[in-house]
């Protein structure tokens, strides 16, 4: 390679990198694809049967499958898709790839906002829980990232611990008030994911969650600029303050209306973009459909693995996500062990 | 034309550039240099608004930093940091491609693809574009970081020492491409060195700053002076003529 060659008047490269992202779009067709399967198959699941057959020759129960099964499906799909999406704002905003609505408190702040929300008026209309909830959880978001501001952390990783730790003292102060206020019961639906109970009309809010994904693929270049850090930001004549707020907010509301709908779901947020970054990288143009798509199919399949391990009872989603996280969250480590 | 006027900047209470006042004609290239902690890189973030002054203006034709809007600046001027870290994943072509921002907004056009190419060739990167930022050696990545704000397309290029991590050949290269991109595409470059000779060798115009103040500021040969390097580095400094170029000898047992 001579590094002191003239500088030669490119090849036309318009044509090759078309050629990929045609690629790259017929992937995401298939994936999508992949996914609609995956969707139709969880319909067709649970404690009472529902086949194919019997929707064909016109026997089954089409009120169990309107009141129940798609509201349940829809809703796994709109909020593994948005929770994943969360993650990888997070981790671009911070340039941490341990940070999630999980590892950063703000679920625990959410619910912390749902709990007083609660105590103050227990009547409110869902949108008032959702603005709270909302509230405390970019307030959370605020006191995260103003530890790492103050508090100089040379290790990524002691990072999510310290959103661990944050998210611990918050839920711990949550446990403590619903014990004495006779809310422990609520606060398990915030705090552990669950979607047996959903219906029609109890998870329609999740929509918004949906609609922040296309938000966010939208103006996912500022996100991608913004994870360059602070400088190359300004640089390029961004409002970095502005797009953090952007971003952040986009994660509390999706935080407070998963934590609402279904109660919280750990490591999402986590393992879908790292799987996704390793793969094609964190341009979130690219990514966020990726990422979307994945975190949809993640939880339609660790819901699929809850209804059927202990058929016909179901375990809470949010243990098997978590099982999932952890061991997840492990393999980065140790690969990271092997890198460093 | 940059102008600075009477900045003077701090962090917390600790001011690390005291009244400085100079001005950064339009075309050429002016090296910046100074020893550590003049406040080389501090002055360079206020002239490119990354950084707020505790006083003083500084003005790039006529616009002030401050004042006008960051996405107009965006197209006037463009800074590259001393110290850069990715902390994402992207590849080479990427992020090159995020230097067409100030103009695409992130939907590159073909002109924007044009721009991004010629970077990637005018750095030889062109058979890297598809590798991922953190799959490459310093030299590699500074390389793409000057790759960026090349395709930015500004007609200032602040650069805080673009030869850190680069072995002799690349930086050799990096200073001859400076050199031509002031001398074929008519930008102004200002540059942090560290390396008097490399200064010496490509730049039109020095400034030299010590303790937060310009000691003295003007043509090349003018600073090339051995009482006056002594003085701004704190070390014996001899000038030799080398070649038919003023070179700074002051390596001595
Ligand atoms: N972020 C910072 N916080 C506090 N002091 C800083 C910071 N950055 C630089 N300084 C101090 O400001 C002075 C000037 O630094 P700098 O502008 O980086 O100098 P140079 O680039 O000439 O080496 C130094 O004394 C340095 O220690
Ligand atoms: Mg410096």
């Amino acid at each position: 390679m001579s590094v002191l060659a003239p500088a030669r008047t490119p090849a036309s490269t318009t044509a090759p990198r078309t050629a990929v992202r045609a690629r790259s779009n017929a992937a995401l067709v298939g994936g999508v694809a992949a996914l609609a399967v995956l969707a139709a198959v969880s319909l067709f699941v649970g404690v009472a049967d529902v086949s194919l057959g019997d929707v064909l020759s016109g026997r089954a129960d089409y009120e169990l499958i309107a009141v129940s099964r798609i509201p349940r499906t829809l809703a796994l799909v709109l909020a593994g898709a948005a929770l994943a999406t969360s993650g990888l704002i997070m981790q671009l905003l911070t340039r941490n790839v341990f940070v999630e609505p999980s590892t950063a408190g703000t679920l625990d702040f959410a619910t912390l906002g749902l709990l007083a929300c609660a105590l103050f008026w227990p009547d409110a209309p869902v949108l008032v829980k959702m603005v709270l909830g909302t509230t405390f959880a970019l307030m959370g978001t605020a006191v995260f990232l103003r530890i790492l501001k103050v508090v100089p952390l040379k290790d990524v990783l002691i990072v999510p611990l310290v959103g661990l730790m944050l998210g611990g003292v918050i839920g711990a102060f949550a446990t403590f008030i619903a014990y004495r206020t006779d809310l422990i019961q609520s606060l398990n639906a915030w705090t552990t994911g669950d979607f047996s109970a959903v219906i029609a009309g109890r998870f329609e809010l999740l929509w918004i969650a949906g609609a922040l994904v296309v938000v966010a693929g939208i103006v996912a270049d500022r996100f991608t600029v913004a994870g360059l850090g602070e400088a190359f930001t300004t640089n390029l004549g961004l409002d970095y303050r502005r797009t953090m707020t952007i971003g952040m907010t986009v994660v509390a509301v999706t935080s407070a209306t998963v934590v609402i709908t279904v109660g919280a779901l750990p490591f999402l947020g986590l393992v879908v973009p790292n799987v996704v970054r390793a793969a094609i990288g964190d341009n979130a143009r690219r990514s966020v459909p990726w990422v979307a798509l994945l975190g949809a199919a993640l939880v339609l399949l660790c819901d699929l693995v809850a209804r059927l391990v202990i058929h016909p009872f179901e375990l809470p989603i949010a243990t098997v996500l978590g099982i999932v996280g952890a061991v997840a969250f492990l393999i980065l480590l140790s690969r990271r062990r092997v890198r460093g | 034309m940059i102008i600075a006027t009477h900045v003077s900047a701090a962090y917390g209470e600790t001011i690390v550039v005291d009244d400085v006042s100079i001005l950064v004609p339009k075309g050429g290239v002016t090296a910046l240099v100074g020893p550590n902690g003049a406040g080389k890189s501090t002055l360079l973030a206020v002239m490119a608004r990354l950084m707020g002054a505790k006083a003083g203006t500084v003005s790039v034709d006529g616009l002030d930093v401050t004042t006008t809007p960051s996405e107009v600046l965006a197209k006037r001027l463009a800074i590259l940091k001393q110290d850069n870290h990715p902390g994402i994943r992207l590849t080479v072509r990427d992020l090159v491609g995020f230097g067409r921002y100030p103009h695409s907004k992130g939907r590159l056009t073909d002109a924007d693809r044009v721009h991004v190419e010629q970077a990637l060739d005018w750095l030889d990167l062109t058979g890297m574009g598809d590798r991922f930022l953190d799959e490459l050696s310093g030299g590699q990545r500074q390389r793409a970081f000057v790759a960026m704000v090349l395709a930015q397309d500004t007609d200032y290029i602040l650069l805080d020492e673009p030869l850190n991590n680069l072995d002799m050949a690349h930086a050799v290269s990096m200073m001859k491409r400076l050199r031509k991109a002031a001398d074929e595409l008519e930008r102004t470059i200002v540059v942090v060195l560290h390396d008097l000779n490399a200064a010496a060798v490509y730049a039109d115009h020095m400034v030299a700053m010590a303790d937060g103040r310009v000691v003295a500021a003007g043509k090349t040969p003018t600073l090339m002076r051995e009482g006056l390097l002594s003085d701004v580095f704190g070390l014996p400094i001899e000038v030799h003529e080398v070649a038919g170029r003023p070179q700074a000898v002051f390596y001595a047992r």
